[in-house]
This record gives C-alpha cells, sequence and structure tokens, in this order.
C-alpha cells in the first residue's frame, strides 16, 4: 500500500471525522467535505487536512476536492443515497481507483454491491458482532456446566 | 400504461392528473403523510406512503408490473437511487429522474439514468422566446436531441415570397409544415413561403440558431 494518498472523506460526523483524523495522522493527504462547516470542529487540531464546505451531490464541489487525483473515496454521511451517489459518480466519471460507501439499510447493501461499489453497514457489522458475543458467551455458558 | 411517480408538489399533482386524464394507471409514492392523504383525495391514483428510494416500498407500490418510473423528488441523491432500483432491481423499462441541479442530467445519463432538467428546458424556453417574438413554440423531443419550432413569418421575412426549392437551409434541419389560413400544407419544393404563414421547423440544438435567421434575416 501507499503511504501517502489522496484520500476524500464526504461527511464530516462522527465516523467521517475519526476516519479523517487517523488518515491523516498517518500522513496521508486528506480532504473533507461537508454541507455544514461547524462538523468541522469535530476534527482534531493535528488534522493537516483541507476542508471543503459544499453538498457532494454537486458535481462542482467534487471538482473543487480535486476528485480526479484521489486514490480513495470514503463516502460517510448519514444519508444512504447520497453516499451510494456520490461513490458512483466518484468511480465512473472521475475514476476514483478505491471507492467506499456507507450504507446504513442492510436492503440496499446488495443491490450496490451488484453496481461493483465497496460498501460498509453499520446495521449489519453491529448485528454479527452482538450475535457473535451471544453465541461466545452461551458457548461459556456450557463450558462451565459441563 | 402504468406509471409509478416518486415527488410531491404541485408537478406530481399536475402530472398525475394528466396522465389518469389519459387513461393511464398511476401510482405516487410521497414521504409525507399529510400530502398523501390530501393527494388520495385530489386524484384517482393509488397513494403510497413512504420512502420511494427503499425497495419494500417500491414493491408495495407495484414496480415489478410498472411500465415506467419518475422520480422527481426535490433531491437528486433519492431520484438517482429510486430510478437504479426501479432498473436494476424491478426490470421496469423506463426509469426518468429529474435533475434538479442541471450538472446532474448529464451525471446520471452516465450512471445510466435517463435524466431531465427542468432549468435546462424553461431556460432555453426562455432563452428562445425573449430572442424571437415570432417564435410561438419550441419542443424538444427525443430527449432534447430535436427542437419542433413553429414560427410566424413577417413581412420583412427574407423567405417571404420564395419557393422551397430557392431557400438554403443549412443541413439536418426541415420545414414541415406551413400553415396558412389555418389550411396546413405539407411543403415541396414548388411551394412558396408567404408573411403571415405560420412555418413549423425541425431543427437540431446545433443548427436550430443559423435556421432560424434564414426565416427571420439577421437581426437577433
Amino acid at each position: 500500500m501507499k503511504t501517502n494518498q489522496y484520500i476524500v472523506v464526504v461527511g464530516c460526523g462522527r465516523v467521517g471525522a475519526h476516519v479523517a483524523n487517523q488518515l491523516s495522522r498517518d500522513g496521508n493527504s486528506v480532504v473533507v467535505i461537508d454541507s455544514d462547516g461547524t462538523k468541522f470542529n469535530d476534527l482534531s487540531p493535528d488534522f493537516s487536512g483541507f476542508r471543503i464546505e459544499g453538498d457532494a451531490t454537486h458535481i462542482a464541489v467534487l471538482k473543487e476536492a480535486k476528485l480526479k487525483k484521489a486514490d480513495v473515496l470514503i463516502a460517510t454521511t448519514h444519508e444512504d443515497n447520497v453516499n451510494v451517489m456520490v461513490a458512483q459518480v466518484a468511480q465512473k466519471m472521475f475514476n476514483v481507483p478505491h471507492v467506499l460507501a456507507r450504507v446504513f439499510d442492510p436492503k440496499r447493501e446488495a443491490v450496490y454491491t451488484q453496481l461493483g461499489i465497496d460498501t460498509i453497514c453499520p446495521t449489519s457489522v453491529a448485528a454479527d458482532m452482538f450475535l457473535q458475543a451471544v453465541s461466545n458467551n452461551a458457548g461459556r455458558n456450557e463450558r462451565v456446566e459441563s | 400504461m402504468k406509471v409509478l411517480i416518486v415527488g410531491g408538489g404541485k408537478p406530481l399533482y399536475f402530472l398525475c392528473r394528466n396522465f389518469t386524464s389519459k387513461g393511464y394507471e398511476v401510482v405516487i409514492i410521497n414521504r409525507n403523510r399529510e400530502e398523501c392523504v390530501q393527494l388520495a383525495r385530489q386524484l384517482t391514483a393509488v397513494v403510497v406512503h413512504g420512502d420511494g428510494s427503499d425497495a419494500g416500498i417500491l414493491k408495495e407500490a407495484g414496480a415489478m408490473g410498472a411500465d415506467a418510473v419518475l422520480a422527481i423528488t426535490p433531491n437528486d441523491q433519492d431520484n438517482l437511487v429510486i430510478c437504479q432500483l426501479a432498473s436494476l432491481k424491478f426490470g421496469v423499462p423506463r426509469a426518468i429522474a429529474l435533475a434538479n441541479d442541471p450538472d446532474n442530467a448529464e451525471v446520471f445519463e452516465k450512471l445510466g439514468v435517463s435524466a431531465f432538467s427542468t432549468t435546462h428546458i424553461v431556460g432555453s424556453l426562455i432563452e428562445q422566446r425573449a430572442s424571437l417574438e415570432q417564435v410561438l413554440n419550441l419542443l424538444p423531443v427525443g430527449e432534447g436531441r430535436v427542437n419542433v419550432t413553429e414560427i410566424v413569418l413577417d413581412a420583412d421575412s427574407p423567405v417571404a415570397g420564395k419557393f422551397l426549392k430557392d431557400i438554403h437551409l443549412p443541413k439536418n434541419a426541415l420545414i414541415a409544415v406551413v400553415i396558412r389560413d389555418n389550411h396546413p400544407i405539407v411543403p415541396r419544393g414548388a411551394n412558396d413561403l408567404q408573411a403571415g404563414d405560420r412555418v413549423v421547423l425541425i431543427t437540431l440544438p446545433e443548427n436550430h440558431g443559423p435556421v432560424l435567421k434564414v426565416f427571420t434575416g439577421e437581426k437577433q
């Protein structure tokens, strides 16, 4: 993996800000886009990337972020449809090699995997972890009983 | 013909009224419960309350057997996803999205979704009408790749009194019909044009301006 990648993060909520801070700390060039400028307050003081206030579904905003040069795009806004649209635009129009979108609705995830977009579904991730924790716990109890 | 429309407001209401009067079967999907109740009272259409970009709601609205899906919400991202779901998941033959941001019309087409921008259409209509008051009607057809224009020839028109065979039109343009005293004539080379004639022209966006100049002179 290239150590210094050009990464565009769309959405500066809790997840977006966390990801952007960490990637910036690791030495990547990071650009964060959010339609609400006050969200940039969640970035850490040592965040060395760029901040762009604007709506990422407007292509002009993505051009401003120099998406053509990006190695990675991560879409983490709270709206599934925004993430999915931005991811497709990045992939098909700006030829970004690696595109990741957060999609809350697991039913939607299937459709977009079909379209060739890597999606991360926090809902199914959390559900799987709960289920795993429960089954691990059950296993332990059995061992205690036997 | 079964049409699914996702959206709200006046455009949806009038579109739906227009479609139902033509005998189409219309299903509306709208997120606002109160608006749904209103629409169901005013229109003879099935109204489904919910998020049109949710596959479950589309299924409930009968997307599986629909002939067309129109997404006209104020959010471009929703319109894109609605149309992609309709064509990918439900095999709807025609899915058309409204691009609120005119730049997104091109984006949607590249992502495989038919799109239109009202800003584009209204903008070009106003421009054409403002620059030439003789232009009565301008209708983009074939997704805007062809224009049908109706103009009235005044006495100053350089083509008034000329035979069609003597009028040199730019390439890919056609005089489709001449309406004289309310009688339509499909003209041939031996027909002439007269002041007061209403002429229906078929043009392409790229030669539209030059063609109009042939009929109206250079004043623009």
